[in-house]
């Protein structure tokens, strides 16, 4: 994971999030919400669960207060920002 | 009809160790939850929960006991213990055959479960314990109540999460109500407080790492109990008959499915539960004084049982008083129900409400009267007590005063 480039972290976020969305990672836009994308609460715990076990990483989050925590998680691009953010974190 | 009135309780939960500690830590506002003390608690996120600390099994249990009862039965027979002497039965001849006990449990002998697959996955064994699956069945609880008093008549075990006692205390109450029973022993118990019962729950992210705050704008989840409550549930005639002092009447129950999520809760749902649960009971809205809330501290819960108080009761939500315990104890899961219909009794027994402690900030979508931080003292007749189960399956018990 120690050379995991930035481009491979965006696909594998990308399709991650295609799967909950049942769509193809094509399909996914980086200024796209998961709302737009018709994941709900369930399929971003499923998602956040992926990455975790993806990037080997702990990813703070808490359903009760999902804009609360230091993962944004407000678009695509935001989280793949935050999950590199993790991954740096993890490497560093 | 014929009418059920209770006329025993029993407990031990994270607040005490019987019904009169339980209940002045209620009064009190005492908080039972803490740093959670198990093997393996440090692989945990969620390292607090509503536990029974000092608990000594040996004390109340022999060595032949211990090796067949997981620590949900042993806490069912405490409690058990505690309702059947107040109640001052015993059973043989026609009652034992008239009497039986219906409990509710999610888990189960979870940490059986737990130690036993540690043995023989992590630790490599290739041979369990005999006992393993008359220790961890669900209903192994239920079955050793119905051994130990003599209880012949109708007797199971309810598996509805977050529901199980709610839904069997108002099995019970309609078994005697029907006239298949005169008296029924039910409650609930749970022991999920091991480290699979926690890692699993950790999984759906709904816990809160610092506490259970139920109502308050800034709550982020629930915390986990363990423990048991069992009352005695008598056909009234009869325990009058008898002259038993009678704690409080069961007089309605409803249960409905909000068909809909697994896991979300449903308003409309709720409110259906909490409707039918008063017109069961024959209870206009403005007779009902106190509402046991389910509030377990989730974002979700507690914003949806809100609107839902709101629309069952209409103008009559802004007087009544609600409240959640769990703020004190935790979420007992299969247990809570039974273990929050304490809260119900002492309202009505004693007029002290139980207070939701740990309120911090008020939330709009929460505008009711959760008695915040401090019991208070309030004369009511009627009260209900709300569970709301993943699932979307809800259950509303209503009691009146004696």
């Amino acid at each position: 994971m120690g050379d995991l480039m930035a481009k491979d972290i965006k696909t594998r976020v990308i399709t991650i999030i295609a799967e909950q969305a049942v769509v193809e990672p094509g399909d996914v836009s980086p200024e796209q919400s998961l709302e737009d994308l018709g994941i709900d609460s369930m399929g971003l715990v499923e998602a956040i669960f992926a990455i975790e076990e993806t990037f080997d990483v702990s990813v703070p989050f808490n359903a009760n207060e999902p804009t609360d925590g230091d993962f944004d998680i407000s678009s695509v691009a935001a989280i793949i920002k935050a999950v590199e953010g993790l991954v740096a974190e993890q490497h560093a | 009809m014929r009418r059920v009135v209770i006329t025993g309780q029993g407990t031990i939960n994270a607040l005490g160790s019987n019904v009169p500690e339980t209940l002045e830590a209620m009064r009190e506002g005492r908080c039972g939850i803490g740093p959670l003390e198990f093997q393996d608690v440090e692989r945990l996120s969620i390292r607090i929960g509503g536990q029974i600390k000092n608990y000594d099994p040996e004390a109340a249990f022999n060595r032949q006991q211990i090796a067949l009862f997981d620590r949900f039965t042993q806490f069912t027979l405490l409690a058990a213990r505690e309702a059947i002497g107040q109640a001052g039965l015993s059973f043989s001849g026609d009652l034992a055959a008239r009497a039986g006990v219906v409990l509710g449990t999610s888990g189960g002998g979870m940490n059986t479960l737990d130690e036993n697959y540690r043995s023989v996955y992590e630790d490599g064994k290739n041979r369990v314990h005999p006992f393993v699956v008359p220790k961890l069945m669900n209903n192994a609880a239920a079955s050793h109540v119905s051994m130990e008093w003599n209880l012949k008549g109708p007797s199971f075990t309810v598996a509805t999460a977050c529901a199980s006692s709610n839904h069997a205390m108002g099995q019970a109450m309609q078994m005697i109500r029907s006239g298949m029973a005169d008296v029924m022993v039910t409650g609930g118990s749970e022991a999920m407080l091991c480290f699979g019962g926690i890692k699993a729950w950790e999984g759906l992210r709904v816990m809160s790492r610092d506490a259970c705050r139920p109502f308050s704008a800034n709550r982020n989840g629930m915390v986990q109990g363990e423990g048991a409550a069992v009352f005695v549930f008598e056909e009234y005639e009869h325990a009058r008959a008898r002259g038993a002092d009678i704690l409080a009447e069961v007089a309605g129950f409803a249960m409905t499915s909000d068909a809909s999520d697994i896991v979300m809760p449903s308003k409309q749902g709720a409110a259906r539960a909490i409707t039918g649960a008063m017109q069961d009971a024959r209870l206009a809205p403005e007779d009902v004084g106190y509402i046991n809330a389910h509030g377990t501290g989730t974002a979700a819960n507690d914003k949806t049982e809100c609107a839902a108080v709101a629309d069952a009761f209409g103008s009559h939500a802004d007087a009544l008083m609600i409240s959640s315990t769990k703020s004190m104890h935790g979420h007992l899961i299969g247990g809570t129900g039974a273990v929050e219909l304490l809260a119900c009794i002492m309202a009505l027994r004693e007029g002290v409400i139980a207070p939701t402690i740990g309120y911090e900030e008020p939330d709009p979508e929460c505008a009711l009267d959760v008695v915040p931080n401090v019991a208070r003292s309030a004369k009511v007749s009627a009260v209900l007590s709300n569970a709301f189960a993943f699932g979307g399956l809800n259950a509303v018990l209503a009691l009146k005063e004696a």
